[in-house]
């Protein structure tokens, strides 16, 4: 019996990939809301706060009398390293930002920095920062870049 | 000594549906059945200070739920694992080590969603939190994600990159005297700014080494201790916490929940104070480490760490002696390192350290889990009762 031989193609080297987020059910809405071009955060009727990562019920109280709600897509940077040793995809980016953004509507999230080059001079704490969207897949993941 | 009628059980229930539960992924069958069960007693989220699963992490249980524990048992030993969790419960509730604990057990055994979790589950990946939340951003590992609020805690309290240097360059002073660390030759600060920037603002000799080795402890009741050929080291108090598994998702950037409750407790169980401390072992990955901890047990105040170690007070002959195998920085780092520190923190106060420090009979061992997701601290000393 002979095998199949695969040969790699010239013309397509392999080309690692950025992480693609798969959703859980609990999840879904966020990143259909990404997929949307919208940030979306849950919000607590009873504590009237956002949290987040999202979940069905208030980590503040239990309370599963939770909704949806569109955010701003407003922050500021938090905090942030600046990563020397990319990840799979992130290559061409080195070095870059991984970064926490202080949303306006209250929670924090992990993101990247992107619109300025990721330098510590360019990268003040605090400055304003606006959200957008990078294609990974056939998903959205938010992004931020300076506020215009 | 038992714990016969000292403990109860007063909330138990399942999760809501049974059988094939596609829409609920393995962190949120945890918490449906947690909430089941609180509400099958009424106890306020407030009071459940303890927290013990299998499958999911305990701390990643305990932030999801929005519990601030003070007890955690992660123990997976398969499918007995719940009854050994009650086992530890009554035993550390009756000592007092926590009030109210709460076991869960949550599997998405038939339809997989959400499986898998940094610790205890396998991987970042997949459709868990870090895997969606964390993950996409590019982390490599520890050092480009465990530093992340170094440059906040620069911002707020003015922390220079040569403090934070300084924290390597004391380490491996005590290293030079340790025949075993990995690394002994002196540094000095330049020597550190200028090494390999691994994620900014931590240079290669400010992160912790990878090697390989072991440890282990013995331990016995304090009556029997005194029939060993070594001299006893008797445990003085314990304390234990954790904030989050996503380190994003920490409360504030400069400062380690999980450490100050942790530390809290075991000082108060010891009924010790700082001045009673003769030698410490702050577990410390990054450089950043031994700053928070000095900071989060109240050895220093807040913002004072990076100025405390800079004036020498934890370096050979200074009045906090820190970290003096030389440290993850210098000794080694195997990957889980609080082995090591607990190792020297026994040295010391035996007596028997290669740097030892004159005169010791309290130890303090504080040790990091994950990336600020959980703390231990043990307080040990060589003086009977």
């Amino acid at each position: 019996m002979e095998l199949p031989v695969r040969r790699p193609s010239r013309n397509h080297p392999p080309v690692p990939s950025k992480p693609v987020p798969q959703p859980s059910p609990e999840t879904q809405p966020f990143w259909d809301g990404c997929a949307a071009g919208v940030l979306r955060l849950q919000r607590c009727r009873a504590c009237d706060q956002f949290y987040f990562p999202p979940r069905p019920f208030c980590p503040r109280c239990l309370s599963t009398d939770v909704e949806w709600k569109d955010v701003s897509g407003r922050a500021t940077l938090h905090t942030y390293v600046i990563n020397h040793r990319p990840a799979p995809g992130f290559e061409a980016d080195a070095p870059y930002a991984i970064a926490v953004v202080q949303l306006d509507e209250g929670p924090r999230m992990m993101s990247n920095i992107v619109g300025v080059e990721n330098t510590p001079e360019n990268l003040p704490l605090d400055m304003a920062l606006q959200v957008t969207f990078e294609s990974r897949g056939d998903m959205m993941v938010p992004l931020f870049e300076p506020a215009r | 000594m038992s714990v016969r009628h000292q403990v109860a059980i007063v909330g138990a229930a399942e999760t809501t549906e049974l059988g094939t539960i596609p829409n609920l992924s393995s962190i949120e069958l945890h918490a449906d059945a947690a909430r089941n069960a609180i509400a099958d007693c009424g106890i306020s989220l407030a009071d459940i200070d303890g927290v013990a699963c299998a499958g999911q992490s305990p701390v990643a249980v305990a932030q999801y739920l929005g519990i601030t524990p003070r007890y955690l048992d992660g123990t997976s030993v398969g499918g007995c694992s719940f009854m050994l969790h009650v086992r530890h419960a009554a035993a550390a509730i009756s000592e007092g080590m926590c009030d109210a604990v709460l076991i869960t057990h949550g599997e998405s055994g038939r339809s997989r969603v959400g499986v898998g979790g940094f610790f205890g589950g396998g991987g970042f990946g997949g459709a868990t939190l870090q895997g969606q939340f964390e993950a996409p951003y590019g982390p490599t590992g520890p050092p480009t994600m465990f530093p992340i609020g170094v440059v906040r805690y620069m911002k707020e309290f003015g922390l220079t990159h040569e403090q934070l240097a300084m924290v390597a360059v004391v380490q491996r002073e005590w290293a030079g005297h340790n025949p075993r660390a990995m690394m002994r030759d002196p540094i000095t600060v330049d020597d550190v700014l200028s090494s390999r920037m691994i994620a900014y603002p931590m240079h290669l000799l400010e992160c912790c080494l990878v090697t390989d080795g072991g440890g282990a402890l013995i331990l016995t009741r304090a009556e029997r201790a005194k029939d060993f050929p070594s001299p006893p080291v008797y445990i003085l108090g314990t304390g234990e916490s954790s904030e989050t598994p996503m380190i994003s998702q920490m409360e504030d950037f400069t400062t380690s929940k999980a450490f100050r409750v942790s530390g809290r407790q075991a000082f108060a169980e010891a009924g010790i104070t700082h001045a009673d401390v003769d030698h410490l072992m702050i577990y410390d990955a990054f450089a950043h480490l031994p700053i928070y901890g000095l900071e989060d047990l109240g050895f220093v105040g807040r913002g004072e760490a990076g100025a405390f170690i800079e004036e020498g007070n934890t370096r050979p002959g200074g009045k906090l002696p820190l970290n003096t195998n030389g440290g993850g920085l210098s000794y080694t780092h195997t990957g889980m390192y609080g082995m090591f520190a607990l190792q020297e923190a026994v040295r010391q106060v035996r007596g028997t350290a290669p740097a030892q420090v004159p005169g010791v009979q309290v130890s303090v061992a504080h040790g990091v889990g994950g990336m600020f997701a959980a703390a231990g601290t043990v307080v040990m000393t060589n003086q009977a009762g």
